[in-house]
């Protein structure tokens, strides 16, 4: 088997014991009305994560993703509920916004020079500011709109459902595979993951390349925005705190390697589902506590972390003996 | 003696500059900000406050400041000042002598501090991850000691760490002041500062040319978990509680903000403790401005986000060298790239 497959082999076959050993204490856990709702319950999440899977695949990282979120959550609750515009207006107004916001980030890391990290990190103070300054208050979405498109699903055999957001989600992991693996940006992404000075002499267009990621970003966390606010009918501005690092966790788990330039976008959604799983199982445990969730999410990613620490050095003499 | 004073000022001078300036700006719109009193012994004032206040995230910043000078980050602090105050309050409340718990608890910092150490030094990963580990499963960590409450407690020693005062300042100015000093002294009289800016610059020559990388970069995450460790008794004794949910929630950004006021680059390399605290006074003098000047809070942010891009506009390499270049003929043979800053 080849290397690079290594970790992905490893998070299906830990997502598949965890869910057999769920299954086995719990055999209600087995339905396809859990299945359902865990696509439903990390919908915004999974969106989110594909973003950031670009991001560390170019070796980069977006720290504005879960502020980004909350923005758009009060965004469109102000423009629906005091502003009277169709939601599907907002929505294109929105996803404008986010994109170019991502732009502008993803220009002055290539222009000035700086690290990602600090760049995202102004992002995100920005963004999280301007939804203080939008409100500061809790504000219900009650449009028409809006219940017609939560009333939507596929009802599958069992009584589970893919609702319109679940569907969303498995969406936008498909077209980040395509767009990963089958287009030539996608490609272009993997090389500047391998290291920008070995990109630029491959002829890649650096600063097209970059800018074009954190504007990927960008208009996947105001999708993943427009999901959330669908998901919980209101906009918060302290909603979403810290979903970039869940989003991060979900990537490195799903064996994304952080130095960029390897890994699958496939992956990142098992990430989303192990993490999710975890939450499931502590619901149906009913005695553990929730913050069993945080230590064993950091425990998992630990041990991912050294799995790719042992991958890159076994790797090493191979590529000396070649 | 004399030009080392000037060398000093002179790196301290942009920091100074915009301190004094919001000082001067918020004390025309609210004049009785300059006003100091003594009452019972203790100096009370806007100005006191803002450095009481400010005491977590200067504490903060001083262990950041020499990580990043060894080009790393340490994103677990908030988490281990959530652990540290836990670890405090329920010893305390179970019947440990301050002493014991004081020690124990800066302990259980250094512990942090080594863990991050050992996975950036020995296993070699990156720093925004090996840190990023202890700040998912911290709080989690924290909460486990609390059980999920609010552990309160009464004992008088640790209160006084809070809002006790000594020689009319209060305690944790008095905490920081120490600390800071120690920090300076420590790496500027000694080649440790140096060597830490030679690993921040290049890791691998250091380490041929002899310094002993692995064991520096551990001590400097090990500061910086005792930093957070310090910062996490003050922040429970303040509120005479270990609250895991809420304690130092997201100060390790106000911490790495502060440095990057402070002038550090965050590539690693030269840093300054003193240019750092005065950073992390700046960014709590604006916090209290807003505050007192009656504008909403809501623009906090905003205000901190303006600020990172334009230090980030300064320090970048790309407008380093354009300035540089534009000033060439003006000042012939002479380092322009200081007078650029």
């Amino acid at each position: 088997m080849k290397q690079k497959y290594l970790p992905l082999t490893a998070t299906i076959l830990i997502f598949g014991l965890s869910y057999a050993l769920c299954v086995a204490q719990y055999p209600n856990m087995l339905s396809t009305r859990v299945i359902g709702n865990l696509l439903t319950d990390n919908a915004f999440l999974g969106i989110a994560a594909v973003g950031m899977t670009f991001v560390i695949l170019s070796g980069g990282i977006d720290l504005s993703i879960g502020a980004v979120i909350a923005f758009a959550g009060v965004f469109l609750a102000v423009v629906l509920e005091h502003g009277g515009m169709h939601p599907l207006v907002a929505f294109a107004l929105l996803l404008a916004i986010t994109t170019l916001f991502g732009a502008i980030m993803g220009a002055i890391i290539h222009y000035l020079e700086m690290p990602a990290f600090i760049v995202t990190l102004a992002g995100m103070f920005l963004t999280r500011g301007m939804a203080f300054v939008l409100s500061i208050d809790s504000i219900p979405i009650k449009h028409p709109f809006y219940a017609t498109l939560k009333s939507l699903y596929f009802k599958l055999p069992g009584g589970g459902r893919i609702t319109l957001i679940g569907g969303l989600m498995l969406f936008v992991f498909a077209v980040g595979i395509l767009i990963a693996h089958r287009t030539r940006f996608g490609t272009n992404i993997y090389a500047l993951g391998g290291g920008t000075a070995t990109a630029k002499l491959m002829g890649v267009p650096v600063a097209a390349t970059t800018i074009r990621i954190y504007a990927l970003s960008g208009l996947l966390a105001g999708l993943s925005g427009i999901v959330f606010s669908l998901y919980t009918s209101a906009g918060y501005s302290l909603a979403a705190v810290g979903v970039e690092l869940d989003a991060i966790t979900a990537v490195v788990i799903g064996g994304t390697l952080l130095t960029g330039g390897s890994g699958f976008v496939a992956g990142t959604l098992v990430g989303i589902l192990i993490q999710g799983l975890i939450q499931t199982y502590i619901t149906f445990d009913g005695t553990l506590s929730s913050w069993w969730t945080k230590i064993l999410i950091g425990l998992l990613l630990f041990a991912f972390i050294l799995l790719q620490k042992g991958i890159i050095h076994l790797s090493r003499p191979e590529r000396q003996r070649a | 003696m004399i030009p080392i004073m000037r060398a000093y000022a002179g790196r301290l001078l942009p920091q100074l500059i915009a301190l004094t300036a919001i000082v001067i700006a918020i004390s025309m719109v609210f004049p009785g900000f300059l006003n100091l009193q003594i009452q019972n012994g203790r100096l009370y004032g806007s100005m006191i406050d803002i450095l009481n206040r400010g005491a977590p995230v200067v504490l903060l910043a001083i262990g950041m400041t020499v990580v990043i000078a060894t080009k790393g980050i340490d994103l677990s602090v908030g988490a281990v000042m959530a652990i540290c105050g836990a670890v405090a309050a329920s010893l305390i409340t179970s019947g440990h002598s301050l002493a014991e718990t004081l020690l124990a608890t800066l302990a259980v910092g250094i512990i942090c501090g080594l863990w991050n150490g050992v996975l950036v030094a020995v296993l070699d990963i990156q720093p925004i991850i090996a840190t990023l580990v202890l700040m998912v499963a911290g709080r989690g960590i924290a909460q486990l000691i609390t059980e999920g409450t609010i552990l309160t407690f009464n004992d008088p020693g640790l209160i006084f760490i809070g809002s006790g005062s000594f020689a009319g300042l209060p305690m944790p100015i008095v905490i920081w002041l120490v600390f800071s000093l120690i920090v300076a002294l420590l790496v500027r009289r000694t080649a440790l500062g140096m060597l830490v800016e030679a690993i921040g610059i290049n890791r691998q020559a250091s380490t041929l040319s002899g310094v002993l990388t692995p064991v520096l970069l551990v001590a400097a995450y090990v500061l910086s978990g005792l930093c957070a460790a310090t910062a996490g008794i003050i922040a429970a004794a303040d509120i005479r509680g270990a609250d895991a949910n809420n304690a130092g929630l997201w100060l390790e950004l106000d911490a790495i903000l502060a440095v990057v006021v402070g002038g550090t680059s965050l590539l690693g390399g030269r840093f300054s403790i003193a240019a750092s605290v005065l950073g992390a006074v700046i960014i709590q003098a604006i916090n209290t401005g807003i505050l007192l000047s009656g504008f909403p809070p809501e623009f906090n942010l905003i205000i901190k986000a303006a600020i990172i891009i334009f230090i980030l506009v300064l320090q970048s390499p790309r407008f380093r060298t354009g300035v540089s270049f534009l000033s060439i003929p003006k000042a012939a043979g002479k380092p322009t790239e200081r007078e650029a800053k």
